[in-house]
């Protein structure tokens, strides 16, 4: 899928409405110009809002609580989406760090890579990133009853993957190498205690966080992660099976409690 | 762990029972949660396990013919200022677990308290003094940033505002409720601080646990805060608050996170943390999304973008050694409030070590942060709120005088709650129903009761204020902010009076 880009776009802060969908040209658009315009487009009911050229605006999805699809064309600044409570997001290119930020409902589709803590202290929604993410992805990640959060991550990781996990679901697909994929990251799962991490791939013990425990995933858990695996397949045309085929690694929390003992009541 | 090592600890405290005086009516056995007194029928006596005391005073307090009397262990070690009963004990303790040494409260050593090394003026023959309860006197609050210059025009003869103002906080009287979360205390312990924020017209703050459902309708006298856990953050949770509060650093445990133990994540506490019960609340020692000022500056508008504006943001940190430079990054990230706790600030459970021996005391982190941003012409952008050992109406006036626009009391509120600083919140047992998550201890504190009592004090509190504020000649609280030529300094270094930027009496 390609999705272009106009740079030449006419004059910066123009707002079109063509029936139930909105355009915004971002171009020399301070972020809090362009988020009221987006908010305010959302509290209008728009369906779908299409912002181009967006160059670095940050925050962009905080602070609404409607469904709402944004599509953005260009490259969006931190925090995309951060305390996000329901709109799906769309980024044509790469995104920078604090994707999903303490996110809790809605859909971040990166079409690219990701920055740094991707899907930090985030309880709920999905995040899809075609590419691969860095340092701290999915750190703090915690799940509570409806909400669960799902991190999909199609190449690889930096290190401290997982960091304080409290629940939730990482899956990296380790696409894109040749052969299959031997993961670099180290630290991984460093004091998790809830939710699980796939990874496609090899990653050594040595690699590991002492809290974190790994085995290989069987049919079940192969289950688990399917529809999440099928919709990333949809949003950037992959092969879902082809994926699935591959030998996937479980890596879970040996504890819930790692902490219990460390002190002297 | 080995379950036969003998225990070479002492009881900290002994009980004293006079038989003619006890009735054995059991009211120290069934209230105590340590389990210390029972009720033997053979002997037809109450017996005590001194070792399981922890000093709350519980029973003595509510035994009806005051026949019991606990008082600290007079056995002590050979006599050695190094080696004190203390510090044998803590080793003891560590030699028999294995353990970090836990703790609750606020730092309980002896470092200087500068509040009572100074004192306030007051009128005498010229600029009189007034009386509070006959003249208007003025102790109304407002935080957050202040313009730089103020615009105003006349609008059909009437002056007109014309600068835009960021939003504030409206208090009735400069003291706050500090961050307590729900899960270190009980949730009528919460209800009660709420309630009483909303009577008086101030605020009490969520501290990191979250917001109870059922105090939503306090949201307007509510701060909550952000912490590095983000638990029980979400859009509700955001757009209910009249303020939000980043919390960076604790006075009682600078520099590290918080462990809330699995066993007190009961099905109200998942509820409210969103997390699932019976897991360990981890909050990581720094937010992961803040490694510089910048990054700072990155959550402030993330939050305030995030409730559109609406709301001043305040950003908490423990009094260290360059609070004061910290302080005006802060500023200069967005903050509209810095809150500033001190090394005496209270925990629901710290490690010892930590708590007695990281951070400064709040006065001269005080003065120094006030100085600083004098300094650069920017303590205008931001009000500073001050925590960490703010026992009575004095130290209040004190702080305000020292630059301080409003205080936080935690330790004072719970104490009105009926606290007697046992510092064994940790352990989940609070016999005063504050500290505790078991529903037949929390039942003790009614919040109607400790909402009456904490607004009493914070009724006295403000009547003493206006009190002092008049005999300086002084009908605004505003008047005296950051007024130190009120202060002087009684046996202190000129170093310190230097910090304190005060002069000794008698200059």
């Amino acid at each position: 899928m390609r999705i272009e880009v106009d740079h030449h776009a006419g004059l910066p802060g123009v707002f079109m409405r063509v029936g139930d969908k909105v355009k915004i040209n971002a171009r020399q658009l301070h972020y809090r110009e362009l988020n009221n315009m987006i908010k305010n487009a959302a509290l209008e009911g728009t369906e779908e809002i299409v912002v181009d050229n967006v160059y670095g605006q940050r925050y962009i999805g905080s602070g609404i609580r409607r469904p709402v699809r944004i599509i953005l064309h260009g490259i969006p600044g931190n925090d995309l989406g951060a305390f996000m409570d329901g709109p799906h997001i769309v980024v044509d290119r790469n995104a920078q760090d604090g994707v999903g930020n303490t996110m809790n409902n809605g859909t971040i589709v990166v079409h690219g890579r990701a920055g740094d803590i991707v899907a930090m202290g985030m309880r709920g929604g999905k995040i899809f990133i075609r590419d691969s993410v860095g340092y701290r992805a999915a750190i703090h990640m915690k799940e509570y009853r409806k909400f669960r959060p799902v991190l999909v991550i199609g190449g690889e990781t930096q290190d401290f993957l997982g960091e304080y996990m409290a629940g939730g679901l990482v899956i990296v697909l380790g696409l894109g190498g040749r052969g299959k994929r031997r993961f670099t990251a180290r630290h991984i799962g460093t004091g998790m205690h809830g939710g699980l991490i796939f990874m496609r791939g090899e990653v050594e013990e040595h690699q590991l966080g002492k809290e974190a425990a790994v085995a290989p995933a069987d049919e079940e858990d192969k289950e688990i992660i399917r529809p999440f695996v099928e919709e990333y397949a949809a949003y950037f045309d992959k092969d879902a099976e082809r994926i699935l085929e591959g030998d996937f690694l479980k890596l879970y929390a040996k504890s819930h409690r790692p902490f219990g003992g460390l002190y002297a009541y | 762990m080995y379950k036969d090592l003998k225990s070479y600890l002492l009881p900290q405290y002994l009980i004293e029972r006079d038989d003619y005086r006890c009735i054995r009516c059991e009211v120290c056995a069934r209230q105590c949660a340590f389990e210390v007194h029972w009720y033997d029928e053979e002997e037809d006596a109450v017996f005590a396990d001194e070792s399981k005391c922890v000093g709350c005073l519980r029973c003595a307090t509510l035994c009806p013919t005051n026949a019991l009397v606990v008082r600290p262990n007079p056995t002590q070690p050979p006599p050695n200022a190094n080696w004190t009963m203390e510090v044998l004990q803590n080793i003891y303790k560590q030699a028999e677990t294995g353990g970090v040494l836990l703790t609750g409260m606020g730092c309980d050593k002896d470092y200087p308290i500068y509040w009572d090394r100074i004192v306030l003026d007051a009128s005498q023959v010229t600029n009189p003094s007034i009386d509070p309860l006959r003249e208007p006197m003025e102790l109304r609050t407002y935080l957050g940033a202040k313009p730089d210059a103020l615009k105003v025009s006349r609008k059909g003869g009437r002056p007109d505002l014309q600068t835009k103002l960021t939003p504030q906080l409206k208090l009735e009287t400069p003291i706050m409720f500090s961050a307590i979360s729900y899960g270190a205390i009980s949730y009528n312990a919460c209800e009660s601080l709420a309630r009483a924020a909303a009577e008086v017209g101030t605020y009490y703050n969520t501290g990191e646990g979250g917001l109870h459902r059922n105090l939503y309708k306090y949201g307007a006298n509510t701060i909550c805060q952000v912490a590095s856990g983000r638990f029980g953050v979400h859009a509700d949770y955001l757009e209910v608050a009249a303020a939000l509060e980043i919390k960076i650093g604790q006075g009682a445990k600078p520099g590290i996170g918080g462990h809330l133990p699995g066993e007190k994540v009961s099905a109200e506490i998942s509820r409210t943390r969103m997390i699932p019960k019976g897991t360990d609340a981890l909050s990581p020692a720094p937010h992961h999304d803040i490694y510089s000022i910048e990054d700072l500056a990155q959550l402030i508008y993330a939050l305030k973008e995030a409730t559109h504006w609406e709301k001043p943001v305040s950003v908490k940190i423990a009094a260290v050694h360059n609070s004061a430079a910290i302080a005006s990054g802060m500023v200069r990230a967005g903050a509209d409030i810095i809150a500033l706790d001190g090394i005496r600030g209270g925990t629901g459970a710290a490690p010892t070590m930590i708590r007695d021996n990281v951070g400064i005391p709040i006065e001269l982190a005080l003065a120094a942060v006030d100085d600083r941003l004098r300094q650069e012409g920017i303590r205008n952008r931001a009000s500073i709120v001050v925590a960490g050992g703010i026992r009575s109406s004095a130290d209040v006036i004190k702080a305000i005088a020292l630059g301080a626009d409003a205080v936080y009391i935690g330790t004072a509120a719970l104490v009105a709650l009926g606290c007697h600083v046992c510092q064994k919140c940790y352990t989940g047992k609070c016999n005063w129903g504050i500290a505790t998550q078991d529903p037949y201890l929390s039942k003790r504190l009614n919040p109607d009761v400790g909402a009456r009592r904490l607004v009493n004090l914070l009724t006295a509190w403000s009547h003493e204020i206006m009190e002092m504020l008049g005999g300086m000649g002084i009908n605004a609280i505003e008047s005296l902010r950051g007024n130190r030529l009120r202060l002087r300094g009684v046996g202190l270094t000129q170093e310190e009076l230097d910090i304190l930027g005060i002069k000794h009496a008698g200059s």
